[in-house]
């Protein structure tokens, strides 16, 4: 049946919604996902923090990770900390792909992971993508950020990192 | 009974049927294609490009040759690749003459060389005068100022939103005093400054014509460019504040307030860059660009204002992609459409509203973090391609601009790589030196052509602010994006460093900004609204929320509206209102914008 993987993978998905709205886009056909629980779709919240507009990273990962199987949510522009957690709560994510290009990842970065803490979401795992100096990679990684992806990287790595990495809900985890 | 369905011919089913397809090729193009094509690939076959999983494959499953922008190849142009009543005279023109193929001067930059103009800010008003000092210093020509985000979305520094972003991404201006320290020491009759700022556009001009003055600087004398192109920010950029409407309205006020008082000031950079930047290809920037040009003009003439007034200070902006060939068909084409747009759709009498004059930046997206220093190459194969395509003024990208702001060794490379594309290379001696190439034509027809169906569906959609509004030009641009990046991970794109040709490398010098800004801007900000009269400051905010509230109607021509909010925002930032307060102010007339948001 796999035969059939290109065209639900390149299916028309573009929805129109308010910004203050979320944008769900709606994902391939489960048995796409193979090295996932077949019963379960891995579900993302892609989030564009702070105020810059630069959004043609999280718009080209939002496509790629529907396409590898999962189902996404972007929360288009200039999303604080407390509606990204609001919305990963609601949404019931596995993960949040948050992007950040304009400097501002260690104002807000930290805050996001706080307020998981404090909502008990501490399973969610949080990958960051954009503009980040080397110098903050290793602050922000041990303070729970799981992957940082710089511009270049391939969509197929992230979708390959976010498979492997995320935590099954309800299944204590190990570390 | 033998099968009698006629046979394909030999050369339909053969490797060189492409040279038949659709054009006419002389007797002795057919002669080489047969007799010298057709045996060397049959010897040795093209090397075939990408994997199975790509966007643009041919029966055998190889990508095919193609633009970055995805637009078919073949391996040689020849005459048969021109219109069949092709003639110099009526495709192309000659420099400084309609319709302006060949670029807008009789002498190409013989007379005048590009201007040297890079784009730069950041941390305080105080490190970037420094800067600026430099750059002028190191024979940079024009200054062009980056603002950080609070101030391009119309925030002081001490706004909640603000947390984080203070003088990250460009400079943080909060009011009046901090343009006076940007361009303390610095001849603004004499230097021509161009600033990058959209939605809060006429406030940061009024800011700086204030300066000007105080300096002693004629108005009428003083040149420059503000960017103000909210259209592009709707579709790419998304630094907008208000509604499509009002941001027009702030616009045309700009128009109106600029022909009368600084005739030699650029109101508006029509942009380009920022939608290549989103994704888009090189045909969807110039169509794009073009037609939000086409947008302004309409509401300006609604407005009252004669095309022959504003055209003049329309300029634009584009961007410069890696590949080089499809870039300068890019610009020499948007010369023709705009020249055509302004004479035949708008009726414009004087030339100079024809002429498309017009800056360019090397593309930022096209640089990778990986191995950095690669990125000079790329950056000075972008500007070569930008000077052949006969740019006004150019901003070369720093090397490590996917790392951080540029370092100041990053930066004089960049200026150093225009310097000797400009004294080095010889390019610059002569005008459009690659005009006539069968390629290069072929290429600048079929973007043309491409404009032109693009006009046509904007058009049947009753313009740009109600495209806009349906997310045409988001959804074009975010389609686009995501098929280059398909065909980036199937290799049908090399990119060096990035999915070929890796190493591991050690971490890059970058230039660090740190929160100090932040709290430096703060402090000054407190000691602003302690020193300054906060009554006369009100009495500002409320007159011009009272003029940005009424309809400014139709004017005369060489009048202006008596509601055109420039001169109430100018006495507003004269008393030392902030950007934020003056913002804040016209988000209570006008309201704010959200978008439809389309991946």
């Amino acid at each position: 049946m796999l035969v059939f993987v290109e065209e639900f993978g390149h299916q028309d998905c573009v929805s129109f919604v308010p910004e203050n709205a979320f944008l769900r886009v709606p994902s391939c056909p489960l048995w796409l996902n193979r090295s996932w629980m077949p019963e379960e779709k891995i579900r993302v919240l892609v989030a564009k923090p702070g105020l810059d507009g630069h959004d043609r990273g999280a718009k080209v990962i939002a496509r790629a990770l529907r396409d590898a199987g999962m189902e996404v949510i972007y929360t288009g522009l200039r999303q604080t900390p407390e509606m990204i957690v609001n919305a990963a709560l609601q949404e019931d994510v596995h993960v949040i792909g948050l992007s950040i290009l304009s400097g501002a990842h260690n104002a807000i970065v930290p805050r996001v992971l706080d307020l998981l803490k404090k909502n008990k979401m501490d399973d969610v795992l949080v990958v960051l993508g954009g503009i980040i100096p080397n110098q903050d990679i290793e602050n922000l990684k041990h303070s729970g950020v799981a992957a940082i992806f710089l511009p270049g990287t391939a969509m197929d790595e992230i979708v390959q990192f976010i498979r492997a990495n995320v935590k099954p809900r309800g299944v204590p985890t190990s570390s | 009974m033998p099968d009698h369905k006629p046979s394909k011919s030999k050369i339909e089913e053969s490797p060189i049927a492409e040279v038949f397809e659709g054009r006419h090729p002389s007797a002795a193009e057919k002669d080489w294609a047969e007799n010298v094509l057709a045996p060397a690939l049959e010897k040795s076959p093209e090397r075939p490009i990408g994997a199975p999983t790509g966007t643009n494959l041919d029966e055998d499953g190889h990508a095919r040759f193609t633009t970055i922008s995805g637009v078919p190849v073949r391996r040689l142009y020849t005459s048969a690749d021109l219109p069949e009543d092709w003639s110099y005279e009526k495709y192309l023109g000659y420099p400084g003459q309609p319709p302006f193929t060949r670029g807008i001067h009789a002498t190409g930059y013989r007379g005048k060389m590009f201007t040297m103009r890079q784009f730069s800010g950041f941390a305080s008003p105080e490190e970037t005068n420094q800067r600026y000092k430099y750059l002028l210093k190191s024979g940079g020509s024009g200054l062009s100022v980056a603002f950080d985000l609070p101030t391009l979305m119309g925030y002081d520094s001490d706004h909640p939103a603000s947390e984080g972003e203070v003088g990250k991404c460009g400079v943080a201006i909060d009011s009046l005093e901090d343009v006076e320290i940007l361009f303390g020491g610095i001849d603004l009759e004499k230097t021509t400054v161009s600033m990058t700022i959209n939605s809060p556009a006429s406030v940061l001009w009024a800011m700086y014509l204030v300066v000007a003055e105080n300096q002693g600087a004629d108005w009428q004398k003083i040149s420059g460019t503000i960017q103000n192109d909210i259209l592009k920010e709707y579709i790419a950029q998304k630094e907008y504040i208000y509604p499509p409407a009002a941001s027009m309205r702030l616009v045309i006020d700009t128009f109106e307030f600029g022909s009368k008082f600084t005739p030699r000031f650029n109101t508006i950079s029509i942009s380009g860059y920022h939608i290549r930047e989103a994704g888009s290809t090189a045909l969807q920037e110039l169509a794009f660009t073009l037609y939000d040009g086409v947008e302004y003009v309409e509401w300006a003439q609604r407005r009252g204002l004669d095309v022959d007034e504003f055209g003049p200070r329309l300029s634009f902006f584009f961007n410069a992609h890696n590949d080089f060939f499809e870039e300068i068909a890019k610009y020499r084409a948007a010369r023709k459409v705009w020249y055509r747009v302004m004479k035949e759709r708008f009726r414009a009498k004087n030339e100079r509203s024809t002429l498309l004059r017009f800056h360019t930046q090397t593309a930022g997206v096209s640089l990778p973090a990986q191995q950095p220093l690669n990125n000079i190459a790329r950056v000075a194969i972008q500007a070569m391609g930008a000077v052949l395509g006969g740019t006004q003024s150019l901003h070369t990208d720093a090397y490590d601009e996917a790392l951080a702001l540029p370092t100041e060794d990053a930066a004089r490379i960049a200026l150093r790589t225009q310097q000797i594309i400009a004294y080095e290379s010889g390019v610059t001696q002569t005008t459009d030196p690659l005009g006539g190439s069968y390629f290069l034509e072929n290429l600048t027809l079929k973007l043309e052509e491409g404009a032109a169906d693009y006009f046509e569906k904007l058009d049947a959609m009753g313009g740009m602010v109600k495209a806009i509004e349906r997310g045409y030009p988001q959804k074009e641009i975010a389609e686009a994006s995501y098929q280059y990046q398909r065909a980036v991970e199937a290799k049908e794109k090399i990119i060096v460093g990035v999915n070929d040709f890796s190493v591991d490398e050690d971490p890059h010098h970058i230039l660090y900004i740190d929160d100090t800004v932040e709290r430096h801007q703060t402090a000054k900000l407190k000691a602003l609204r302690g020193r300054r009269s906060n009554d006369e400051v009100q009495r500002r905010l409320d007159a011009l929320k009272a003029a940005a509230a009424k309809d400014p109607g139709g004017v005369n021509s060489g009048d202006i509206s008596g509601s055109n909010t420039m001169p109430y925002l100018i006495e507003a930032v004269r008393a030392y209102a902030t950007v934020g307060e003056i913002c804040a102010a016209l988000r209570e007339v006008y309201g704010t914008y959200t978008e439809v948001s389309v991946t």
